[in-house]
C-alpha cells in the first residue's frame, strides 16, 4: 500500500485529540517531525494497519474534541493508522453523528420520531430552531431511545472532555438550556423512573434496577451479583451451553434465534480466537430496554458477557454501544473498569484461570450498525454495511473469526438461567417462548416505560398495566420494522408464536400506543423517512426503494380511496421487491409497518 | 514458456434449475450454472475479474426453502438445491430493481440494459416526474478519464478494482449513506488531488459508462463514437518488461482506446497508465 496524504495539517488540538487515544507518533511516517532516522527506514505499515479498528474511536476522538472532522484531522488519523484517506472519508461520512463540514461545537439532537411526534415534537423543534443561537446546531433526529420521556432532546458539546445533557420530557427552554449550559442543566431522571414496576416482587431481569447503586460492584454482589458466574465455572463451558440450550432462550434482538445453538456452533469451531460481541446499538424506534438495563444494572451485563465468553471460549468481548447513549456509556465504562480492578475481568477472572476482558465501542449514529454483520464492519473500521451471508457470524464474524453476537437483554437472561436452573427458567412463559420478556411501552399511556412480564401475557394486559388512554387508534408492535395492530386485537398473546400467528411480530419488544391526535399518514411518512435515512445504500431495492416509498406516501398523505389507489398499488409492488430482494433485514422490513397500516388499519381507504 | 495452471480437479455437484438437472464443479455459483445451462440472468454488479459484491440484486433467483430471493452471482450452488431462475416472483423483483435504477440514474450507456427493461416490461416513468434522481454533472478534472456519477449505479466495482482486489491504490471509496451515497476520493476532491495513478482499471470494470476514457467521452459528446466501425488489434505493450497484452480499439484508422483481455493470466484486464492511456505516439505520423 502506497498511501497518498494531502497537504492539510491538523491543528494542535486535533493532533492532541488523536494522540490522547493513540499515544504520540513514533516517527515522521506517522506524522511526527522528521528525524534523520526516518530517512533510513520506514515504520508504520503492517503493525499500524492492524489497528484499523481504532479508526472509529479516532473519529470519535476528533469529533468529541472539535465538533467536526477537518481534512487535516482526518489526514493525521489516516497517517497514524495507515488507512487510505478515501476509505476514512467513506467511513466518516457514513455516520450521522460525524460532520466533515465545520459546525458549531454544540449539537442539539431533537427527536422527531413516533413517540415524540405524538408528544408534540413538531412544536418543540420549531421553537428550538427559532431560539437556538449561532453556537448551537439543531439536528432532527430519529428515536433517541428516551421514548418513555417523550419528547426528547440530547445536547452534545464538543470539548475536553465532551459534555452531554438530556432534556426529556423537553420544553423549548429545557432543551435550549441543555444545549447552552450542559453542565448546569438539571440531572436527567434516574433509570428506575423508566421502570414503573421497579422494586416490585417477582421481577427477574429488572429486579436490581432502582434497587442497587449502579456504580457499586459491592452493592451488585450484595444483591446476588456474580453467583451466576460461579455456577458457570462449576458447570464448565459445555455445561453452560447445555443449560442455555435447555432453557429455550432465544435472542431478544429481533431475530429470535436460539441462543444455545448459536453458542454451540461458535464453541465448536476450530478457528481461533473466538469473539463475543454484545449488541447494544439499540436504535429500533421505540426501543429503550437495553439502555435501562445498562444504566440501572450495568454489572449484570459485565457478568453475563463473562459467562458467554467462558462458554464459547472467547477471551475478548466487544460491547458495541449506541452513540446517543451517553449515560449508559459512562455507567458501562465505570462498571468494566471496576470489574477489571477487582479481578472480575482480566487475565485470571476470579482466580479460575480464565482470561477475559471487554472493550467498549461507541456507535456513531447509524441504525444499520445494529445488524449483526454491519456491526462487525463498524468495529473493524469499515463502513457499517451488512455483509452477505453465508458465511454466518458463527463461522466468520468479527475479524473473520467465529463470533457470537447477542443482544443485551438476551445476555442478561443467562444470569437467571444459571441461578435458577434451566428447567425452572423454561417453566416461565409458554412452551415455545420461555422466560421473562421486557417490553418498551410508550405513546398514549399514563405510565410509559420498560415492563417485565412472562411471555404469554396479552397485549391488552400489558397496556392495562401501563394505563392505556382513551381513544386508542392503533398499536405498533416491534418498532418501525414491526407492524400495527388494531384496538380490537388486544387479545394477541405476547409470544413469538402468538404474534406470528396473528400475522405480526414481537420484534425487539416495542409496544407503542397511538390515539387519534396524530394522523396515521403522518406516522407512516415518518417511518418511511426513517428507512430512507438509515438505508446503508448498498443494495438497489432498499437504497432506491425506500426513496420511492417515501415519495409515494408523500403524494397520498391527504388522499384516500380511488385517489390513493394507484400509489397504494405502487407501494405494494416496491414493498414486495424490497422484502424479497434486499440484502439485509433493514430493506426486507422497510415496508412492514406501512403494509400493516394499509391492510389492518385501513389507512388511505 | 506459459504455464496454464490447471488446479486440483473439482468434484461435480448436482442440483436442479427450473426442473432440469445441473452438474457444476464444487464452488460454482448459481450464476455459473445458469450460464452453463444457457439461461440469461441479468447482471450489473457482477464482474468476471472481481469477487461478487452482490449489490445490485438484478440477478436474484428463487431457491426452495429460502425466505427471500438469493443473488445468483454470489450464492454458491449446493447439492440438491432447487433453483427457479424465472417465474413471477423472480421477474417481479428484477423488474422493480430495473425500474428503480432506470428512474434514478442515466442508463443510456449501460450495455444490454435496454433489452432487459423491455424483457421485464419495466416502466421507470411510473414513479412520476418528481422522482428523485442522481443528476450529477460529469466531472472532467484530468486529461485521461471522466467521472459521470449521474450514470453510477453504485456497483462498487471501481472501488474493488482500485483497492485490494487489483490496483491497491485505494484512491476511491463509497462516501455518504443511502440514496446520498456516491463514489468519491477523500473530501470529494478532484481526482488530481487524490491517490489516483490513472491506471484506468476502474474504468475497465465500470458497467455503466459512468467512468469513461476522456477520448471516448469527447467522441460521444461530438457524436463520432461508433463501436460498429471499430476494430480490435491485439499486441504487446512496448513500455516495460512485463509485456502486458493490449487490445487496441481502432476507429477510422485511429486508436480510440486500449484494453486488455480479462482472461489474460498476467493482466486480468488491468493495465497501468502507460499501457492504457499512452498510445498517442503510435499515431505520431510526423
Ligand atoms: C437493521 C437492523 C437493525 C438491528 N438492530 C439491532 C439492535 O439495535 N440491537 C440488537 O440487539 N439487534 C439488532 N438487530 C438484530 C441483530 O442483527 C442480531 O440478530 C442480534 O443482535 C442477535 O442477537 P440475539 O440473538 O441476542 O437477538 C438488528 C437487525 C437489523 C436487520
Ligand atoms: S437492505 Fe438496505 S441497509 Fe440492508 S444492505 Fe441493502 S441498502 Fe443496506
Ligand atoms: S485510475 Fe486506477 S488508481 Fe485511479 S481511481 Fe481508477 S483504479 Fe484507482
Ligand atoms: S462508477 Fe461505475 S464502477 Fe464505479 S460504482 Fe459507479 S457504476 Fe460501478
Ligand atoms: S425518543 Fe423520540 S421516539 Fe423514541
Ligand atoms: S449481479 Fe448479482 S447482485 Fe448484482
Amino acid at each position: 500500500m502506497d498511501l497518498h496524504f494531502g497537504d492539510s495539517k491538523p491543528t494542535d488540538e486535533e493532533r492532541a485529540a488523536v494522540d490522547a487515544l493513540l499515544g504520540p507518533p513514533e516517527s515522521s511516517w506517522e506524522g511526527a517531525d522528521r528525524t534523520d532516522a526516518d530517512l533510513r527506514w520506514a515504520r508504520g505499515g503492517r503493525a499500524a494497519r492492524d489497528r484499523r479498528d481504532l479508526l472509529l474511536p479516532g473519529l470519535h476522538a476528533v469529533n468529541d474534541r472539535i465538533g467536526w472532522i477537518s481534512e487535516g484531522a482526518l489526514g493525521y488519523l489516516c497517517r497514524r493508522l495507515t488507512v487510505p484517506p478515501a476509505e476514512a472519508y467513506g467511513v466518516a461520512t457514513f455516520y450521522a453523528m460525524f460532520s466533515v463540514e465545520p459546525r458549531p461545537a454544540t449539537v442539539l439532537h431533537v427527536c422527531t420520531d413516533l413517540a415524540c411526534t405524538a408528544a408534540g415534537a413538531a412544536g418543540l423543534c420549531a421553537g428550538v430552531e427559532k431560539g437556538a443561537g449561532p453556537g448551537v446546531h439543531v439536528e432532527r433526529s430519529p428515536c433517541l431511545g428516551l421514548c418513555e420521556r417523550a419528547p426528547a432532546a440530547l445536547a452534545i458539546r464538543a470539548g475536553d472532555p465532551v459534555r452531554t445533557a438530556v432534556a426529556a420530557p423537553a420544553t423549548v427552554t429545557a432543551a435550549l438550556l441543555a444545549a447552552t449550559a450542559p453542565d448546569s442543566a438539571p440531572e436527567e431522571d434516574p433509570p428506575a423512573l423508566a421502570v414503573p414496576q421497579a422494586g416490585q416482587e417477582g421481577l427477574t431481569l429488572l429486579r436490581r434496577v432502582g434497587v442497587v447503586d449502579p456504580a457499586s460492584l459491592d452493592d451488585y454482589r450484595a444483591n446476588g451479583g456474580y453467583t451466576a458466574l460461579r455456577h458457570a465455572f462449576a458447570l464448565g463451558p459445555a455445561g453452560v451451553i447445555r443449560e442455555v440450550t435447555d432453557s429455550g432462550l432465544v435472542g431478544r434482538g429481533g431475530a429470535a434465534f436460539p441462543t444455545g445453538r448459536k453458542w454451540q456452533a461458535t464453541a465448536s469451531r476450530p478457528e481461533q480466537p473466538h469473539h463475543l460481541v454484545c449488541n447494544a446499538d439499540e436504535s429500533e424506534p421505540g426501543t429503550f430496554k437495553d439502555r435501562v438495563l445498562m444504566e440501572g444494572d450495568p454489572y449484570s451485563l459485565v457478568e453475563a458477557m463473562t459467562i458467554a465468553a467462558y462458554a464459547i471460549g472467547a477471551h475478548r468481548g466487544h460491547l458495541y454501544l449506541r452513540g446517543e447513549y451517553p449515560r449508559a456509556l459512562a455507567r458501562m465504562e465505570h462498571a468494566v473498569a471496576q470489574a477489571r480492578a477487582r479481578g472480575f475481568l482480566g487475565a485470571d477472572v476470579l482466580g479460575q484461570g480464565f482470561a477475559f476482558d471487554i472493550e467498549i465501542r461507541r456507535g456513531a449514529g447509524a441504525y444499520i450498525c445494529g445488524e449483526e454483520t454491519a456491526l462487525f464492519n463498524s468495529i473493524e473500521g469499515y463502513r457499517g454495511e451488512p455483509r452477505s451471508k453465508p458465511p454466518f457470524p458463527v463461522e466468520q464474524g468479527l475479524f473473520g473469526r467465529p463470533t457470537v453476537e447477542n443482544n443485551v437483554e438476551t445476555l442478561v437472561n443467562v444470569l437467571p438461567i444459571l441461578t435458577m436452573g434451566a428447567p425452572a427458567y423454561a417453566a416461565i412463559g409458554t412452551e415455545r417462548s420461555t422466560g421473562p420478556k421486557l417490553f418498551c411501552v410508550s405513546g398514549s399511556v399514563d405510565r410509559p416505560g420498560v415492563y417485565e412480564l412472562p411471555f404469554g401475557a396479552t397485549l391488552g394486559e400489558l397496556l392495562q398495566l401501563a394505563g392505556v388512554r382513551e381513544n386508542l387508534r392503533a398499536v405498533l408492535l416491534g418498532g418501525a420494522a414491526g407492524g400495527f395492530v388494531r384496538p380490537d386485537e388486544l387479545g394477541i398473546p405476547l409470544t413469538f408464536e402468538g404474534t406470528r400467528e396473528a400475522g405480526t411480530t414481537l420484534g425487539s419488544g416495542v409496544v407503542m400506543a397511538f390515539d387519534d391526535s396524530v394522523p396515521l399518514p403522518e406516522l407512516l411518512l415518518r417511518i418511511a423517512r426513517f428507512f430512507r435515512d438509515e438505508s446503508c445504500g448498498q443494495c438497489v431495492p432498499c437504497r432506491v426503494g425506500t426513496v420511492r416509498q417515501e415519495e409515494a406516501l408523500h403524494r397520498i398523505v391527504a388522499r384516500t380511496g380511488a385517489d390513493a389507489a394507484g400509489d397504494v398499488a405502487l407501494l405494494r409492488e416496491v414493498g414486495r421487491a424490497m422484502r424479497d430482494a434486499s440484502i439485509c433485514g433493514l430493506g426486507q422490513t422497510a415496508w412492514n409497518a406501512v403494509e400493516s397500516a394499509i391492510d389492518r388499519l385501513g389507512a388511505y381507504r | 514458456m506459459t504455464v496454464t495452471p490447471l488446479g486440483i480437479p473439482r468434484r461435480l455437484l448436482e442440483f436442479t434449475i427450473d426442473g432440469e438437472v445441473a452438474r457444476v464443479p464444487e464452488g460454482s455459483t448459481i450464476l455459473d450454472a445458469c450460464r452453463a445451462a444457457g439461461k440469461d440472468v441479468p447482471t450489473l454488479c457482477e464482474g468476471d475479474t472481481l469477487r461478487p459484491k452482490n449489490a445490485c440484486r438484478v440477478c436474484v433467483v428463487e431457491v426452495e426453502g429460502a425466505r427471500t430471493l438469493v443473488p445468483a452471482c454470489s450464492r454458491k450452488a449446493e447439492p440438491g438445491m432447487v433453483v427457479r431462475s424465472g417465474g413471477e416472483r423472480v421477474r417481479h423483483s428484477r423488474r422493480i430493481v430495473l425500474e428503480l435504477l432506470a428512474s434514478s440514474v442515466d442508463l443510456s450507456t449501460t450495455p444490454r440494459v435496454a433489452g432487459w427493461l423491455k424483457e421485464y416490461e419495466a416502466k421507470p416513468d411510473r414513479f412520476g416526474p418528481a422522482a428523485a434522481r442522481l443528476d450529477e454533472e460529469p466531472r472532467v478534472d484530468n486529461d485521461l478519464y471522466v467521472r459521470d456519477y449521474g450514470k453510477c449505479i453504485l456497483c462498487y466495482k471501481c472501488v474493488d478494482a482500485c483497492g485490494d482486489q487489483w490496483q491497491n491504490s485505494f484512491a476511491i471509496s463509497v462516501a455518504g449513506r443511502g440514496f446520498g451515497a456516491r463514489i468519491a476520493v477523500e473530501h470529494d476532491a478532484p481526482l488530481t488531488d487524490s491517490a489516483c495513478v490513472y491506471c484506468g482499471n476502474c474504468v475497465e470494470v465500470c458497467p455503466t459508462g459512468a467512468l469513461s476514457p476522456k477520448r471516448e467521452f469527447d467522441m460521444r459528446a461530438a457524436g463520432t463514437w461508433d463501436e460498429s466501425r471499430q476494430t480490435e488489434t491485439t499486441t504487446v505493450c512496448a513500455y516495460c518488461g512485463v509485456g502486458c497484452t493490449l487490445t487496441l480499439h481502432v476507429q477510422d484508422n485511429e486508436i480510440v482506446g486500449v484494453t486488455s483481455p480479462h482472461d489474460n493470466p498476467v493482466t486480468h484486464g488491468n493495465l497501468c497508465i502507460k499501457g492504457r492511456f499512452g498510445y498517442q505516439h503510435v499515431q505520431n505520423r510526423g
